[in-house]
Formats: structure tokens, sequence, C-alpha cells
């Protein structure tokens, strides 16, 4: 296990003197997530970056509350944003979504705004009516475009529900104090409904683009919080080829032979170059969040949520960049293989064009990379995500990386890696 | 004295050549031993098969009195390797190279630090130990490398083909370094193709050809295989072609063997003094220019002349 390790930092400490690969691990992601930056016109305050999400909405409701929902999307201020469209039946718009046609579905059901604002026989006989709760039908290929919608509509509602908790707690109080009688309570309602209604959305501006933490902090959702893992991530391709080629490098320059004939075994040698990759990837993968939080004052989001997809993206990673190597016969075939793999995982996974705009079986097709994987993952944490959102991607990664380390490991085994 | 080392049979085949067939050796506790013999004689494969780098394709060795096939750890922990090629990470220094290979070997701590310094000072780089090995010239590589293999203190040190592309001031450093370490009471096991080098340094040599170990001794035991005889070396013109002269050389009553080397000619004979005349009409005859004309006592060239019929560095 020691010798393991001290492989693993031995071979942390080599990558870091190597210039070359400093500039592809740390210097390139860097650049190209501030040139990205600049033309998606982050750094000039102006854009997301992300437009036009369809989204279908059935408003079965015809209450004030669910005609101010449906006036919010349709606002100027979410015009570039989203594109709203009216939807006919609810199992019409889940259709939609399932065809892949909208990134998501809303359904407002009859009696939503009642449901909110108490009516006469509410107020008079202390009974509250059961909520009736929006339907958000998610398009899962299409999980940044669904998080935004969601964050919309999750403000909206938090927005309501303290509107509704201050309305109802007014309304009584006037009814106690005798200043409305009960049967003019209904009308209070309605107009305080209609109030609300015009509150949500004459704030739209504010809600677009913010969701809340657990904490119920605000949080902004920043193009960049999408292009930075995006970036990082498929440089993280190259680290891991990179490491992988270091196996088949120290074959070559006899330091792998040298370490078989020293008292360590088979095993713990494969083991320590692994551990060096993963921690090469680990380490590279903080340096860029650290780096881009900094300079950019990009909030990444729950820290814990951070780290662990940090370990499993890595993990996911290094599974591919050891098939890699399993795979190749020589140095220079770990290294055009693995810059080609950087690049088309960096494409399928989404880090230069988002999934949402890729044809269905692209879609489907970037579920091989980890990149796809863990840039999901990174967006639900921008989006106020927790560690407790991120089981499926966390769940996808291991598995990639156990299958993959399994066929690396029985491939490995049939491979001379002692003879040059 | 014990054997240190005890060899068996040992064959190494790949697919249907066979590079090892079948040798058998022993080397005492504390004496060098060399391994002569050209380029792709087997020497560097008997070396791997010994520290467990390959598997032997039958027979086995015995280290300190555990078996290479059967006891591959315990075999690792009783002998150092200096491969023939560099075996460095060059973007470590010499200091953090020898700390990585000695925690290879276990070493931590006080003697892990202490065994560094010793091996910087032995080799002779401590004002270098902070330098990245890519920054040393080849002789100075040559040092950290072999610096590795010393670092454990093994009971038997394989050293394959140390000298090979260095200066001369390295190589003979190198040489002193073996005599030390061998004074010191380490067994070596040394291979070259440099009969200079086996004959400075061996207290017995095997010669390896081919595959095969085809002869062992000390180095007076090797040369009275080849009898009383001497070795006439001619050097010829670079433009001429010496061997129509070979051919016509073995033709002389008296010669034994002829074989050249690029413009040199070796002649094996029981008498230098009778063949010189035919062999200076002979190339006369030719047109021939001689240039130089050497007398030698038999050395380890000539018994592998004599053993194979070809020389040494064919």
């Amino acid at each position: 296990m020691l010798k393991t390790f001290l492989i693993g930092i031995k071979d942390l400490r080599l990558i870091f003197r190597d210039r070359a690969a400093l500039i592809f691990m740390l210097l390139a992601p860097f650049l190209l997530t501030l040139g990205m930056g600049l033309v998606t016109g982050r750094f000039s305050g102006n854009s997301s970056g992300i437009s036009d999400i369809p989204v279908v909405i059935v408003n079965q409701d015809d209450g004030e509350l669910a005609t101010a929902l449906v006036d919010l999307f349709n606002s100027e201020d979410l015009a570039e944003l989203v594109e709203p469209s009216p939807g006919t039946s609810p199992e019409a718009a889940r259709q939609q979504v399932d065809e892949d046609e909208v990134a998501a579905a809303i359904i407002i059901p009859a009696g939503f705004t009642r449901s909110i604002i108490p009516q006469q026989e509410g107020f008079t006989n202390g009974n509250q009516p059961e909520v009736v709760k929006i339907e958000m039908y998610a398009n899962p290929s299409r999980p940044t475009s669904a998080g935004i919608i969601k964050s919309i509509l999750d403000e909206y509602m938090s927005r309501i529900e303290e509107g509704s908790v201050s309305a109802q707690t007014a309304i009584v109080q006037m009814l106690v104090s005798g200043r409305i009688s009960p049967q003019d309570a209904q009308t209070a309602g309605e107009e305080m409904a209609q109030s609300l209604g015009d509150t949500q959305g004459g704030e739209s501006l504010a809600i677009t683009l913010n969701t809340s933490t657990a904490d119920g902090e605000e949080v902004e959702f920043d193009i960049l919080a999408y292009l930075a893992p995006g970036m990082a991530l498929m440089f993280l391709m190259y680290t891991v080829s990179y490491g992988g080629r270091s196996i088949l490098a120290e074959k070559v320059q006899g330091t792998l032979p040298r370490l078989l004939v020293s008292p360590t075994n088979a095993t713990q040698i494969l083991g320590g170059k692994v551990f060096g990759i993963f921690l090469t990837g680990v380490a590279q993968m903080l340096i860029l969040i650290g780096g881009t939080s900094l300079l950019f004052q990009l909030k990444w989001g729950d820290t814990l949520g951070v780290v662990m997809l940090v370990l499993v993206a890595v993990f996911g990673a290094t599974g591919w960049g050891m098939l890699i190597t399993a795979l190749a016969r020589t140095t220079a075939q770990v290294g055009s293989v693995g810059s080609a793999i950087m690049l088309i995982f960096g494409i399928l996974g989404g880090s230069f064009i988002q999934l949402d705009q890729m044809p269905a079986y692209i879609q489907t097709l970037s579920r091989i990379t980890p990149n796809s994987w863990a840039l999901d993952g990174f967006t639900t944490l921008a989006l106020g995500g927790t560690l407790a959102d991120l089981s499926t991607p966390v769940t996808a990664l291991l598995t990639m990386g156990s299958l993959l380390f399994v066929a690396s490991v029985l491939l490995f085994g049939k491979k001379n890696l002692v003879q040059k | 004295m014990s054997n240190i080392l005890e060899v068996q049979h040992l064959v190494k085949n790949y697919g249907d050549f066979q590079a090892v067939k079948g040798i058998s050796f022993s080397i005492e506790e504390g004496e060098i031993f060399s391994l002569l013999g050209p380029n792709g004689a087997g020497k560097t494969t008997t070396i791997s098969m010994l520290s467990t780098l390959y598997a032997p394709t039958s027979g086995d060795a015995t280290i300190a009195g555990h078996s290479v096939s059967k006891e591959p750890m315990e075999v690792r922990n009783a002998i150092g390797v200096v491969p023939q090629d560099l075996a460095l990470y060059e973007d470590l220094s010499a200091r953090e190279n020898l700390i990585f290979w000695g925690q290879m070997y276990g070493l931590s701590g006080s003697s892990l630090k202490n065994r560094v310094e010793e091996v910087l000072a032995q080799i002779g780089l401590v004002d270098k130990a902070k330098d990245r090995v890519k920054t040393y010239s080849g002789g100075m590589k040559r040092r950290v490398n072999i610096g590795v293999g010393l670092l454990h203190k093994p009971k038997l040190l394989f050293m394959d083909e140390p000298t090979v592309g260095i200066d001369p001031q390295s190589r003979r450093a190198i040489l002193d370094t073996v005599k030390d370490l061998n004074k010191q009471g380490m067994t070596v096991l040394y291979t070259t193709h440099y009969m200079e080098e086996a004959e400075e340094l061996s207290n017995r040599v095997g010669i390896i050809d081919h595959g095969e170990l085809i002869a062992i001794g000390t180095q007076k035991e090797l040369t009275r295989q080849v009898g009383e005889t001497e070795t006439l070396v001619l050097h010829i013109g670079e433009n001429e072609d010496p061997e129509a002269l070979v051919t016509a050389f073995k033709g002389i009553k008296g010669v034994l063997e002829a074989n050249a080397i690029n413009h040199e000619i070796s002649i094996i004979t029981h008498s230098a003094a009778d063949v010189m005349a035919p062999v200076v009409t002979k190339a006369n005859e030719r047109g021939i220019k001689i240039h130089s004309i050497d007398i030698r006592e038999p050395n380890l060239e000539a018994v592998f002349l004599h053993l194979t019929g070809r020389a040494l560095r064919d």
C-alpha cells in the first residue's frame, strides 16, 4: 500500500515538472474557458449564452396565479431565454417532452390558484384546502435547460408561498378584527391573489436565472458554470491519457523493468500508476475549480458535492485512460488516441455545444463519456443542487470507472509489460 | 567460500528462438564474475532471468539460497541490478531518484536518508545531487544508474554492460567503482563485450556465445585453452579489403586462425616469427600496404577466436 502511494506521488511530482503537460492540463482549459466566456458575453455581463429554451405550458387553472405564471414565461424579460408554447393537454405536453421537442412541460392543474388563496368557506370553517401542485415534466436529455426552467418555477413558487402566507395572515387578521365580514373574505382574497400575480409578473427579471440553494441562498446561474467544467473535463481526458502513457513510457525508459526487479509486485506498481493518474486528475480539477473561482468569481456550488463529483469524474476518466493504455502498443499510440478521445469526448460530452442542442442519438451516445455525466452534475450544483441531487451522475461515473478498470486489468494481464 | 549464485541448466525460449541454451555456472561470494560475449550472445537475457524479470523456460537458479522461479521476492531483496540502459526518472534529481528507489527497496526514515548520502558520495555526485538527471552528462547518469543498484547493499550486484556508450574517463571511474565495491565485499556479476574490462575486473570469466556458455574459468585457465599461441595483429589501410587477405593468410603453414575486424587482421599462430615473412609477402602480392604489426600474448580475445572462429566484436 505504501509503495503504491509512493509511486503515485512520484508520478504526480513528475507530471507537475513537465511544462508541456502543465500547459495542456491547466493553461489550455483556463484560456479556453476565458475565450468561450468572452464569446458568450459572460464577461460583458449581457448574456447567459443559453437561449430559446422550448417549454410547453398547460394551463388548466383559470385563476390569477396560473395566469401570472404563464405571463411570466411570456414576459419580455424571459423572451430571449425561453420559448414558451401553450399546451392542449397534459398528455400531449408530456409527449412533446418524450419526443424531445421541448425541454420541459409545465402543467398547472385546475384549482391551483384557489388552493393557494383560500375561499370564503376556507376562512369561515377553518379548514385549509389541500394545495394543488404544479407539475413539471422535465426532459432528461436536456438537463441544463430543464434545470433552468425548474429554477424559474421554483423561484415563482417560493414567492407565491411567501405571498400566500402573508395574504392568509392578513385576511385572518382582518376577519378577527372585524374589518371585513366573512362574506367579504373571498373578494379580499381574490384581490390579493390578483395583486400577488401582478407582482410576480412584474418582477420577472429578478427570477430569470435565479434559483435557491437548500439554505435559501440565492445563486445566479452563470454560463461559466457550464463552460468551465466542460473545459476542465475535456482536458481531464488529456491528463488521464498522459498518465496512461506514462505506464508505457516507463517500460520504454527502463524504469518499469527496474521496478519489477525490486521487491515491489506488479499489483503495487500498476496500482501506483493508477493512483498517480487519479491524483493528477484530482489536482488538475481542483486547481481549475480554485482558479476559476478566484479569477472569474465563478460559484461552482455545494462544496461537498463539487468534491464528490470531482472524485467520481476523475475515477471514470481514469478508467478510460487505463483502457486506452491497455489497448495501445506504444506511447505514441496512447498520445494520438488520447488526444482524439479528448476531443471526441469533449464534443460528445457537451464541452463545446450543449447536449440539449444535439440530436437525440448523440445525446444517448454522450452517456459513454465521463464528461457528459460530470457536466450534468456540475450544472446541477451550479443551479443550487447539493450532494443529495448527484446520485445519478455519481452512480453512473462510479459504474463507468469500475467497468473500465476491470476491462483494463484483464487486458493488462494479457499484455507483456516487461519486454521492450 | 560458499556459492551465492548457482545456475542450473537455464533455458529461455522466445517462440522458436532459443536465446539461452541450458547454461550452468556458479559464483562464489566475494568474487567478480564476468559474462563475456558479443552482442546478442544472451548475456542480458541471462541477467533478466537471474533478476526475476523473465521467467526461465526451464532450469532454475538460486541466489543466496532462494530460487529465482519460486521465491522471486526473496531473490529481489538479495540482489541489486544495474541495467544496460539508463533506468532513471530524468525529471527528478539524483537525490530524488535515489530516495524513490530506496523506498522501493523498503528503506525509510533516517536509514534511507543516510544511505542516499553515502551512495551520493560513493558515486561522486554530492555537489550535483539537487540537479535534475536530465541535465547530467552521460557518465554522470551512468553513475546514478549504478548508485540505484547499491542503495540496499545487495549481496549480489548484477551489472549489465554498464560502460556502453560512455567516454573513457567515465568508463575508468565505473571500473574503479566496481573494484572498490568488490573490495568492500560485494559480489558482482558483470556482463561485457569488452575483453579488456573482463580481464581487468574478473576473478573468473564465463564466455557466452549464441546462448551457450562455451568456456568458464580464470583468465589463465581460459588462455591455456588456446595453448602456447601468439596473436599477430596487422593494421591495413582503410581502403584495403581485409577479407581477401584473411583467406590468403589461412593458407599459410602455421596459421591457426585468421580474422578481420574493420582494418585490423588477427592471426593466431604458435610462432609469430615463423609466419611473419609469408604474411608480409601475401600482403605485398596483393598490393596491400601494412601500416603496423603487433605481436600479442594470448588473451580472452584469442580464446574467443579460438573457440568460435569469430572475433568478439563480430
